[in-house]
């Protein structure tokens, strides 16, 4: 295809659209907070087994809401599913309380980190296998897991949480939710307050996670350049809606998203002072 | 010699005094580990507990069944205020549930004396309150049997609580929740469950420090004020330490009554009242968060 070819994502069949055995399917979902607050309006997604989908648009869009609302943790921030469903690996989660959501093997890496800064980085791991039974054995077998994967984890287990690093926490929030063996991640904006070589120090981790344990992982995210970089297909949301969707590659290359999302255009930086209107055609799938 | 010894039975029935104020200053801690709030109704616990257990006594049950009665009546409590209480409270900052507390301290006052009556009531544990004689005969100094009882039983469930906290994965659980609700939830540890544990067993520990305090003082609403005396405890202790309220209760309880016999007379007496909150205001100026507490993690 390109000379990009030789990353290992590009080498899988290509994702020319998110259909095809979902492990999660959201259904044209509308959220209401407090009774009064509209904040999605029709969003319906994909998320096939294994794969990495991005979940991408500016500060308000929803993405935060849209998580929430598969995680389930939108009942305890007062926010209700008004319309639509959400299917997770073939069942309806109305009725599915977050705990429920871990045990059925989907957790959700809260934005801003959220450690439990008083406890050490291992008790944090420890935490996150609450829903399972394991020994000691078994115990240590899954911490070293994380280990692998999170070498610099291994370093600071005996530091309290609230004292390591943005990168770290963050590296100790997802190790945390493997802990749990999940089938799927809700990754929300790993990418924050972070430096860029950290960021990419994170996603290589993410993707590895997605391809040796086979995690399928939805991925909600401001920096989309990166996130284009990693996920196999994407979707963009603007004030509770999608308004474009396709594979990450084919979104790397739109001019609407190039210019809105990654500050470049091909005819340089367009001046404000020639547009007619400030506001992009939209485009419902 | 015989200042010494004045000076030594002075300290000891400190010191028991002291165990006495850890052990309603521990029914806070276990809430505020796992809610991080300061529960204003711990002191309306122990009344409630308390009063019921004197409650069912003169209905004519039995000592020793009265006991498991009242211990299932406290964790059905813990299970009410889970459910009516903190569920619809998740993930509200702590001023609310501060206030919520306040809330539920007065309809549990309400209903006990809804319940019981309003009348003083006796507790008769079949302690004796006086000196232990063989102490007294070998060395002169008098220690008052219930104190020592006081302390031990105190001392057991200081010690069962320290290992629930450390040692368990529901102490982990619990410790979690304390440090953040949403990210607790957010991996899967059931809040529901774990704050109706923590809940109940702040009513086993609140019927246990009533049923002591009651029989030496008699069961009345003045038990509510408890909550006061485990104030100054818990500053010096740290919220969030069990062992942190032991040492601080111990400390409080000999610091009062050795400042009201060494330097009340200075003051015309009457000091043993309010001298602890003055060792917990230095203590608030210089290490606010208590001996033992947690230190405030906050990143730059």
């Amino acid at each position: 295809m390109n000379i990009a070819a030789t990353s290992a994502v590009e080498e899988r069949a290509p994702v020319t659209d998110a259909a095809g055995q979902p492990i999660l399917a959201v259904k044209n979902i509308e959220v209401i907070y407090d009774q009064v607050i509209l904040v999605l309006r029709g969003v319906s997604l994909n998320v096939p087994k294994g794969r990495i989908i991005a979940l991408l648009g500016g500060n308000g869009a929803g993405k935060s809401t849209t998580l929430k609302s598969i995680s389930t943790m939108l009942a305890s921030e007062r926010g209700k599913v008004t319309k639509g469903s959400i299917e997770f690996d073939g069942e309806r989660t109305d009725q599915l309380t977050p705990n429920d959501m871990v045990n059925n093997g989907m957790v959700q890496v809260m934005e801003g980190r959220m450690c439990f800064g008083h406890l050490t980085v291992e008790e944090n791991l420890i935490a996150g296998a609450y829903t399972r039974s394991l020994s000691r054995s078994q115990m240590r077998e899954a911490l070293d897991q994380v280990y692998h994967y999170f070498p610099r984890l291994k370093e600071r287990r005996s530091s309290l949480a609230g004292y390591t690093s943005g990168g770290e926490q963050q590296m100790t929030a997802i190790g945390r939710a493997m802990m749990a063996t999940p089938k799927m991640l809700l990754l929300d904006e790993p990418s924050m307050g972070l430096a860029p070589q950290i960021v990419a120090e994170i996603f290589e981790i993410v993707r590895d996670l997605n391809q040796k344990e086979g995690v399928s992982i939805l991925l909600a995210e401001q920096n989309t350049s990166v996130a284009l970089k990693y996920a196999d297909f994407g979707y963009i949301l603007e004030s509770g809606r999608i308004v474009m969707d396709g594979p990450a590659k084919a979104l790397a290359e739109n001019k609407d998203v190039k210019e809105f999302y990654l500050g470049m255009s091909s005819e340089g930086r367009e001046s404000f002072r020639n547009r007619k209107s400030y506001r992009r055609r939209k485009r419902w799938i | 010699m015989a200042d010494l010894l004045f000076f030594l039975e002075v300290l000891i029935g400190g010191l028991l005094a002291g165990v006495m104020y850890s052990l309603i200053a521990l029914g806070f801690v276990l809430i505020y580990k796992a809610s991080s709030v300061f529960n204003f109704a711990q002191g309306a616990m122990v009344f409630f507990a308390v009063l019921s257990f004197v409650g069912f006594m003169e209905l004519g049950i039995p000592f020793w069944a009265a006991l498991p009665v009242t211990v299932v009546l406290m964790i059905f409590v813990g299970m009410a205020t889970e459910r009516m209480v903190l569920r619809p409270l998740v993930n509200q900052s702590e001023e609310t549930l501060l206030m919520a507390t306040i809330g539920l301290a007065f309809v549990l006052e309400g209903m006990a004396q809804f319940l019981w009556g309003v009348e003083v009531r006796r507790l008769d544990l079949g302690i004796p309150d006086v000196p232990m004689a063989w102490l007294a005969d070998t060395t002169g100094i008098f220690v008052s049997v219930f104190d020592v009882v006081a302390g031990v039983v105190a001392a057991i469930m200081v010690i069962a609580l320290a290992l629930l906290f450390s040692k368990t994965k529901v102490g982990l659980g619990l410790r979690a929740v304390a440090d953040g609700h949403a990210a607790a939830m957010s991996i899967g540890i059931p809040l529901k469950q774990i704050w109706m544990l923590v809940w109940a067993t702040a009513g086993i520990v609140a019927l246990v420090a009533g049923m002591l305090w009651g029989a030496r003082n008699g069961v009345q609403f003045a038990l509510v004020w408890l909550a006061l005396k485990a104030l100054p405890v818990l500053i010096i202790g740290g919220f969030t330490s069990v062992p942190g309220v032991i040492i601080a209760g111990l400390i409080v309880g000999a610091s009062e009554k050795l400042a009201e016999v060494y330097i009340g007379p200075y003051f015309g007496g009457g000091i043993e009242l309010w001298s602890p909150y003055v060792l917990a205001v230095i203590f608030l100026m210089f290490r606010p968060e208590g001996l033992f507490g947690e230190k405030h993690i906050r990143r730059v």
